[in-house]
């Protein structure tokens, strides 16, 4: 179809746009946006006649590239420690591509613009491709990759592990509460045009750099769908915009959204590129340097600051407190410290870091060596069963972090920390944005004025809760993280499927028992409370014991 | 003659890390373990599509332990299971109750509820999706530049070209509110992803079907002189033939709060009764009288959707439930009583429809025989669905 008649025959199916005459169609969903004055365009004219051959044709590259690999044996070369850490992403990420999918109906109800609900539609089909072509790639490494453990059982896994809630977020918080909020805000106008950089581009160079070069070939396929995602949210955004009565709400949802992102993106990823990685070319990027490029000048420059001459409110201040906290507090290391410390609640391997990686991160991060190279030191040196516990209850200078109410990723800059009541319960929070999502955002007013279509944070979002009190062997059997021999573990810290070195169920036995820091906190005294505080914000760096004084 | 040296580029080395499955044996390298092993399959062997569809979309009643951690303003998240009125066995039995220390209470036994056990027949996941319609459009764009070119168009009288720009024109209105208001404004409704899948490709059927019909009504302005390619509007807006129609379309998407009745009085009821008695008995009987060859093969692609992909899933997604171990009679009631409700509002529209069976010179099937034809496949579509054919059919 040529270009004249592609736009010929957007223009022609614009006549389908429907007004009710006898029936209003039924509003399940709802959000506290108005449209009065909302101008009502469809930015990427999109038709079905070209679309279902044209993703077709990237289907025929992603099947062909498939095949090839396994003919060309491609898995004699990928490193396991990047491929262990896809036990996790691949649990994880079809999850939000469905919910994404799911969402988009939620703005068909509340946009009044029934020419983008045919971009929204489209978005819906592509989502469903994007979830089950990663399924689908999740199922090939299972069936080609030495250990299937982890991915044989991922759905289960990922449903009941210790940080699933983490990547949980980034898909309920799309279908959730109100309609604009969720599908448009949290998922259009940051996840997918801010944070598929890190996730669909930034990662996948990293797996071919490990020898994997399907995630490449699937992800950016996924991602070549996004410009049309990018646009919708950007539309819709317009719309919002031009009615003032929704600026609140825009700062409200660009904050909460912003911030989120960064919490739970910058966790995963950051992790999985900086410690999933055996290429330490001291020029390849790290991901402060791919945040940088990406999400500061790409997203942040180029996307939202022009948009401050539309009347748009822009989170300068939770952008720059995003690039320090991953440039000067060490968040993504306190995260993937934290992950090898819990390494027996997962379903995957965690390598240790060697002299190599201790280099690659001294020369990117200068100053890193003196605040986590002990601890990875120690995570080798306990990483084959010897007699002693795992990390997690050996001492080494780490004091196990409470988990952060709304993110769910742990106060890991212990400075930061933040404590409410709320609902009658005490709850920590890993930043004051985070405390500010849950007390002020996410509630029936906002500011004094009435958000009854807003969401609300709710389920047993501390993990350690439920198996407060329980043995290490009997938690890691509820969960279901055994191997088909009853009693080797699914996760292991190191890459050695030697079985005389891989932990078992007996080891996890020995272990003191877990606790739940969010129990805990909640059997204090107000003093007692007001103390842990107090010593909580000055641990750290690394997870170390707040200093004694002298 | 010197040669410079080129400095060596920087790109990550090829490793031999012999990391294929089967290079050591260990605790889970097996082949047995090279598969999903978190639900059982319907058959003995699971497919592919289960593969990739199956519990993506989790469940508090089976391994989401900690539960849905964001909900909407009254607490409710996911997918709650009362948002039909249908019920699967094990749909009252309540989530397991976790708490502090509680473990995770997961739910080891699949299905967890009778709801898990729905799969579409026609195994759609994106593959399928891409190639089925890929090879539709791919046809229809044939069969239209191929007539286009043999001047087909010419052999068109005057009456059936007035008939194609206002009725089949008429009819892309249906197909698009019912793809985007009925099929996609419910699939964040099902309580699986199996059903919300299907939901979405039958979305996809509709939309396109919808977007066929008015670029086919395009190339029909540009080759057929006088073809007015925005009477479709008129017909849709004023026609009283069309107004029935559109009321029942439209209640399709009025629908409250039930996506079962959304989606059972779409494609169990509107669709036989309506789409059928006018695309095939009315429009693909009467083309080839009237000198046309081609519209029926633009109508016939969307019949194809209808009548080999959407009814099958929808008959498998909703029979079962008439048999269910435990809720059999209750949804047996509810649906005989959709039944009540949709029945005469569709025989009132298609009644109301009947003038277009005399629009075209060469005339098709009478109408009673069309409505007789469509009733008889409607209930046909009731036995399959384990229900009684309703009263109301007499009318």
């Amino acid at each position: 179809m040529s270009r004249q008649s592609l736009a010929k025959a957007h223009q022609k199916i614009q006549e389908l746009a429907w007004e009710p005459a006898y029936h209003e169609p039924y509003m399940k969903y709802g959000t506290d946006y108005t449209f009065r004055k909302a101008a009502k365009k469809d930015p990427l004219k999109q038709v079905l006649r070209s679309y279902f051959p044209m993703e077709e044709e990237k289907d025929h590259r992603v099947y062909g590239a498939q095949d090839g690999a396994i003919r060309g044996n491609m898995f004699r070369q990928v490193q396991e420690r990047w491929l262990e850490w896809q036990k996790l992403f691949l649990s994880i990420i079809p999850l939000p591509e469905i919910s994404a999918a799911r969402s988009m109906p939620m703005l068909f109800h509340v946009v009044p613009n029934p020419e983008l609900h045919n971009g929204q539609a489209i978005q819906m089909i592509d989502e469903v491709r994007h979830s089950t072509i990663q399924q689908n790639l999740k199922r090939l490494y299972m069936n080609n990759y030495i250990d299937p453990a982890g991915f044989n059982n991922s759905l289960r896994n990922f449903q009941s592990d210790y940080c699933g809630t983490i990547g949980r977020q980034f898909a309920e918080g799309f279908i959730t509460g109100d309609a604009i909020t969720a599908a448009s805000i949290y998922l259009t106008i940051v996840a997918e045009t801010a944070f598929t950089n890190t996730l669909f581009v930034a990662m996948p160079a990293e797996a071919a750099a490990n020898g994997d070069y399907l995630l490449p070939t699937v992800f950016h396929s996924v991602q070549s769908d996004e410009s049309r995602h990018i646009s919708n949210g950007y539309a819709t955004l317009l719309m919002a915009l031009s009615d003032e009565d929704n600026r609140q709400l825009l700062e409200r949802d660009l904050r909460y959204a912003w911030w989120n992102n960064h919490r739970v993106v910058d966790a995963a990823i950051g992790t999985f590129i900086e410690y999933g990685t055996k290429d330490r070319r001291k020029d390849r990027e790290s991901y402060a340097e791919m945040w940088r490029r990406w999400i500061y000048d790409d997203y942040y420059r180029s996307y939202l600051v022009p948009l401050e001459k539309y009347g748009l409110t822009i989170p300068h201040d939770l952008v720059e407190e995003s690039w320090k906290q991953i440039w000067e507090k060490g968040y993504v290391h306190e995260v993937a410290q934290f992950f090898a410390t819990g390494w027996l609640a997962n379903y995957w391997r965690i390598d240790a870091m060697t002299d190599e990686d201790f280099e690659w991160f001294e020369y990117k991060y200068p100053g890193w060596y003196d605040k986590y190279g002990k601890w990875w030191e120690n995570y080798a040196r306990l990483a084959t069963p010897n007699g002693h516990n795992a990390i997690v209850a050996e001492d080494v200078d780490y004091v196990y972090p409470h988990r952060c109410w709304t993110c769910m990723v742990p106060c890991l800059v212990r400075e930061d920390m933040v404590m409410a009541e709320v609902d009658g319960q005490w709850r920590t929070y890993c930043h004051e944005v985070c405390r500010w999502t849950d007390v002020e955002a996410f509630r029936p007013v906002y500011q004094g004025r009435e958000t009854p279509n807003m969401g609300r944070l709710v389920g047993h979002r501390e993990w350690e809760t439920l198996y407060h009190g329980w043995n290490w062997a009997d938690v890691v059997q509820d969960m279901g993280f055994v191997r088909d021999d009853g009693k080797t573990m699914t996760a292991q810290p190191h890459l050695d499927l030697d079985p005389k070195k891989m932990w078992t169920l007996d080891h996890m036995r020995r272990m003191p028992h877990l606790q739940s820091p969010n129990v805990l906190l909640n059997e204090m005294s107000d003093s007692e409370r007001d103390a842990f505080h107090a010593d909580y914000i000055r641990q750290g760096p690394a997870g170390r014991p707040a200093p004694t004084d002298a | 003659m010197t040669t410079t040296e080129r400095p060596e580029r920087s790109v990550p080395k090829p490793v031999f890390t012999d990391a294929e499955a089967g290079a050591r044996e260990f605790p889970d390298s097996s082949a047995s373990a090279r598969r999903y092993n978190y639900f059982k399959p319907a058959k003995r062997k699971q497919t592919h599509y289960e593969d990739v569809t199956v519990d993506v979309q989790p469940d508090p009643h089976h391994y989401l332990t900690q539960g849905w951690i964001y909900g909407f303003s009254n607490g409710e998240g996911g997918y709650p299971l009362h948002w039909t009125k249908l019920k699967a066995w094990g749909s009252d039995k309540p989530e397991p109750q976790r708490g502090p220390g509680t473990g995770g209470l997961p739910v080891k036994e699949w299905p967890a509820h009778g709801w898990h056990e729905f799969r579409d027949p026609n195994e759609e996941w994106e593959q399928t999706l891409y190639r089925y319609n890929a090879n539709v459009v791919r046809q229809l764009t044939q069969n239209v530049e191929n007539a286009r070119n043999a001047k087909a168009f010419e052999q068109w009288t005057p009456n059936w070209v007035r008939f194609v720009e206002r009725n089949v024109g008429a009819w892309m209105h249906i197909e698009h509110i019912l793809g985007l208001y009925v099929f996609a404004g419910n699939e964040r409704s099902g309580p699986t992803n199996m059903h919300n899948t299907a939901m979405a490709v039958n979305s996809a059927h509709k939309i396109r079907f919808a977007q066929d019909l008015a670029l086919y009504n395009l190339t029909l302005t540009e080759e057929i002189e006088g073809f007015d390619g925005s009477a479709h509007l008129n017909a849709w807006n004023a026609d009283p033939e069309w107004q029935g129609a559109r009321k029942v379309c439209e209640a399709l998407t009025a629908v409250q709060d039930d996506w079962g009745e959304a989606i059972f009085a779409a494609n169990a009821v509107f669709e036989p009764l309506i789409g059928e008695l006018f695309r095939s008995n009315l429009v693909m009987q009467s083309a080839a009288g009237n000198g046309d060859f081609v519209t029926p093969t633009v109508m016939g692609a969307g019949e194809y959707d209808y009548a080999q992909r959407d009814l099958r899933w929808t008959i498998a997604c909703f029979a079962p439930l008439t048999q269910d171990k435990e809720f059999a009679d209750h949804n047996r009631q509810l649906m005989q009583g959709w039944l009540s409700n949709w029945v005469p509002q569709a025989l009132q529209a298609a009644r109301q429809m009947q003038p277009l069976w005399s629009q075209p010179d060469a005339k098709p099937p009478r109408f009673e025989d069309s409505l007789d034809k469509a009733k008889n496949r409607f209930a046909g579509i009731c036995r399959d669905l384990g229900l009684d054919t309703p009263e109301e059919l007499k009318q």
